[in-house]
């Protein structure tokens, strides 16, 4: 996988990057016309949340056996997501592998705005939110809950150093090079830079941080999806019950992250014209990355579902039989073959590893891990061990009200406003580090 | 004991109220308030009290509501100690269960919840397809290893020495972890306003009966603890037309059956009816035992859902 691309580099100077990568920062007016459009739907959505906030819980479609909903299950494929940050920049970065230079910030951003929503995410999420310093104060650290709150709160904070501290050059570039910034920005760049001028003490300290962080972050990335996945196999419920909870969540997490770092990817080099850096050989070796966690998974997916299917013990049997033909049969069927066997099929052919095709198969990837989720959390709340009876009707059927999804709307959204002002701040593609590694001379003035 | 403690709140009561129960109440005591606003209310049933001055009146009884005597921090206190030396049981005759549906209307007016709305909850069984139904009461189980302890992240429900779990709604976050642990089904959530929540709002929390109930939090069977405490057996056993429930303390060895009053060995009752705990594969070790659907008290043909079989 270490093969250096063949290209006609020759062509690039470190001024050309520089103004490559800078020039959409500044100059991209569609660019707060979104930023607009996120931030109405944040509003609009936000009242739908202050709905919930007045009336309780009661306004979603969640009621006592269907407790957990399409809340929980977002907060899942958010954790999920977020794990392409030490997938991308720390284990292949470890291992040197140095395709990956363009697209780690990009992986970065994602890690950062995905675990940040997901904490607020479990917030909406609770019935009262205005207790949640009750966590600190009260805390039971025999609770997974607590372990998920330290893991996760652990994971933001690293991700962002691991945003940061490889951006420092490149924001010393952007003090010197941004003449047009606002102040605040000038402020921004000129603190987070630290007054870095690239001399070799300097370049020395920084990448022993990042190496030391790179490897910090694999256990906790790990434990932020394994802990995750212990808020259910910690009960006894069928479907959750299962031991394999833990590396089967991290699997899944690798496929929806890769699937949402190609699609960032795609739109990065679209929009914003860094197709000399973002090039068709990232999006191949991604296709590749995406195949390979997407076998994992298949291969956890067997495990978690064929063997106790083969034995239908009694609790699992209506579980299972109501996901392999039963209510949840088309979810779960589409989530299995839309967003993993068919993109295996399709990605291991090298035409559908190019940048577009491949992006329109990490759009369904990432479709499908999401309704996975949802498959996971929402069946296994309707089958409990004991009948559901003397209950309404809507206790025994379980769909989102109209407040719930734009609550989750509104999660969305602050993914992608958070994703589009870092992406708009700072620059996605590292400058320095490109240079580097093409052996381009990196010149900062102090 | 019991008699000072009962001492004491009578005399805070007369200090805080100036006016005592001479009446008998459907809840322990009951204070007078907004006279004037309940005047405009047309009149409904008429309690007779006698006040500090020892004259008796005749009150409306929509001027009544229950009261607390003791402080919230003492209530709370007492509550997550529980009683010393005590190990409460729950026995479930299931031969006798007919679903007359007592228990769940008294737990409800207990606890202020909603018809919907279950602690305990009488549930159609049938383990098999050839296997004759029976119906089922299923309160909160206790456990001795309880799955929704173990998740709370705040401590907000808890087991206490006498082996009851109660929630603790002062605390409790909402966040329903505890609902998805508990494989019995037994725990409800408050989604909305809870019933007559306006009514008790100024109602001091009582952790032990879970009242007031809050809106976004969770509640439970509490073995009406607050009722135990005044050495009453709990609602549903109590309001049991069919002789359903025994209820007691392991330690002594004796449970009471909650509608004839006849007190047995608790041992000699699990063995010489084959008691067992619901889902004991589970490793919750439950305190509510249960026993087989065996001769059953009424006639029995094999339909359940045969209305004269029933109540």
């Amino acid at each position: 996988m270490n093969d250096l691309p063949k290209q006609k580099e020759t062509t690039l100077s470190f001024e050309k990057i520089k103004k490559d990568i800078l020039h959409p920062m500044q100059n991209h007016k569609g660019l707060e016309l979104w930023i607009v459009f996120l931030i109405t739907v944040i509003s609009v959505c936000g009242w739908a949340y202050y709905i919930q906030l007045k009336e309780g819980l009661g306004v979603t479609g969640m009621r006592d056996y269907v407790s957990w909903g399409l809340y929980i299950a977002n907060f899942v494929f958010f954790v999920a997501v977020s794990l392409v940050g030490m997938l991308i920049s720390s284990i292949l970065g470890l291992l040197r592998i140095d395709w990956i230079t363009p697209i780690s910030r990009i992986a970065e951003i994602i890690a950062v705005a995905f675990v940040a929503v997901a904490g607020l995410v479990i917030v909406l999420d609770m019935g009262r939110p205005d207790r949640v310093l009750n966590v600190m104060i009260h805390g039971r650290f025999q609770s997974p809950i607590l372990w998920d709150v330290t893991v996760i709160t652990t994971y933001l904070t690293v991700s962002a150093l691991l945003l940061i501290l490889p951006m420092i050059p490149d924001l010393a570039i952007c003090k010197k090079e941004l003449t047009k910034a606002s102040p605040i920005m000038k402020k921004l760049y000129n603190i987070l830079s630290l007054g870095y001028i690239n001399t070799p003490e300097q370049h020395k300290h920084l990448h022993k941080m990042i190496r030391t962080l790179m490897v910090l972050i694999v256990p906790i990335g790990l434990a932020i999806h394994t802990v995750t996945s212990w808020l259910f196999a910690a009960t006894l419920r069928n479907g959750w019950d299962t031991t394999i909870f833990g590396p089967y969540f991290v699997a899944g997490a690798f496929v929806a992250g890769s699937a949402a770092l190609i699609i960032a990817m795609y739109f990065f080099r679209v929009n914003y014209r860094l197709q000399d850096y973002i090039t068709d050989l990232q999006f191949d070796k991604m296709g590749k990355l995406l195949v390979a966690v997407c076998l994992v998974y298949l291969y956890f997916n067997l495990n978690e579902f064929l063997v106790p299917g083969y034995k239908m013990k009694t609790g699992d049997d209506v579980h299972l039989k109501e996901l392999f033909y039963g209510n949840w049969a088309i979810m779960f069927w589409a989530s299995q073959l839309l967003g993993n066997i068919i993109p295996i099929i399709l990605l291991v052919n090298k035409k559908f590893r190019k940048p577009l095709p491949i992006m329109i198969i990490s759009l369904f990837v990432l479709a499908g891990a999401w309704f996975k989720r949802y498959v996971i959390v929402i069946p296994t709340m309707l089958h409990p061990h004991l009948p559901i009876q003397n209950v309404p009707e809507n206790f025994v059927h379980y769909y989102p009200s109209a407040i719930e999804i734009s609550v989750t709307v509104l999660s969305f959204a602050l993914v992608l406003l958070i994703i589009t002002v870092l992406s708009k701040i700072f620059p996605v593609v590292p400058i320095v580090e490109t240079a580097e590694s093409k052996g381009i001379e990196v010149k900062i003035d102090a | 004991m019991k008699e000072e403690t009962s001492n004491n709140s009578r005399r805070k009561f007369l200090k805080s109220f100036g006016i005592s129960v001479g009446a008998a109440g459907v809840v322990s005591s009951f204070s007078l308030i907004g006279a004037a606003k309940a005047a405009a209310k047309k009149p409904a049933e008429m309690v007779n009290l006698l006040t500090q001055d020892g004259q008796l009146v005749q009150v409306d009884k929509n001027q009544l509501r229950p009261t607390v005597n003791e402080p919230l921090d003492e209530l709370q206190k007492r509550g997550r100690e529980g009683i010393p030396g005590k190990s409460f049981v729950m026995v479930i005759d299931l031969s006798k269960c007919r679903n007359a549906r007592k228990c769940m209307s008294a737990c409800q007016n207990h606890h202020q919840l909603r018809a919907d709305q279950h602690h305990i909850n009488v549930l159609q069984m049938q383990d098999a397809e050839h296997t004759a139904p029976y119906f089922m009461p299923k309160p909160c189980q206790h456990c001795d290893n309880p799955p929704c302890t173990k998740v709370c992240p705040v401590d907000a429900t808890f087991k206490r020495q006498d082996g009851i779990v109660l929630i603790d709604n002062e605390r409790c976050i909402g966040c329903r972890f505890c609902i998805a642990a508990c494989p019995y089904s037994a725990r409800i959530f408050q989604w909305t306003e809870p019933k007559d929540s306006e009514k008790y709002k100024d109602l001091t929390y009582n952790i032990e009966a879970n009242v007031p109930q809050k809106k976004g939090t969770v509640s439970k069977c509490l073995f009406s603890a607050d009722r135990l405490r005044e050495d009453k057996l709990p609602s549903c056993v109590s309001a049991c037309p069919n002789g359903v429930y025994y209820f007691g303390d392991r330690n002594e060895d004796a449970v009471t059956n909650g509608t004839t009053g006849e007190t047995v060995r608790f041992s000699k009752l699990i063995e010489e009816n084959a008691g067992y705990t619901l889902m004991e594969e589970l490793g919750t070790k439950p305190r509510v035992y249960y026993l087989p659907p065996k001769n059953r008290a009424f006639e029995f043909n094999g339909d359940l859902l045969n209305e004269e079989n029933l109540h």
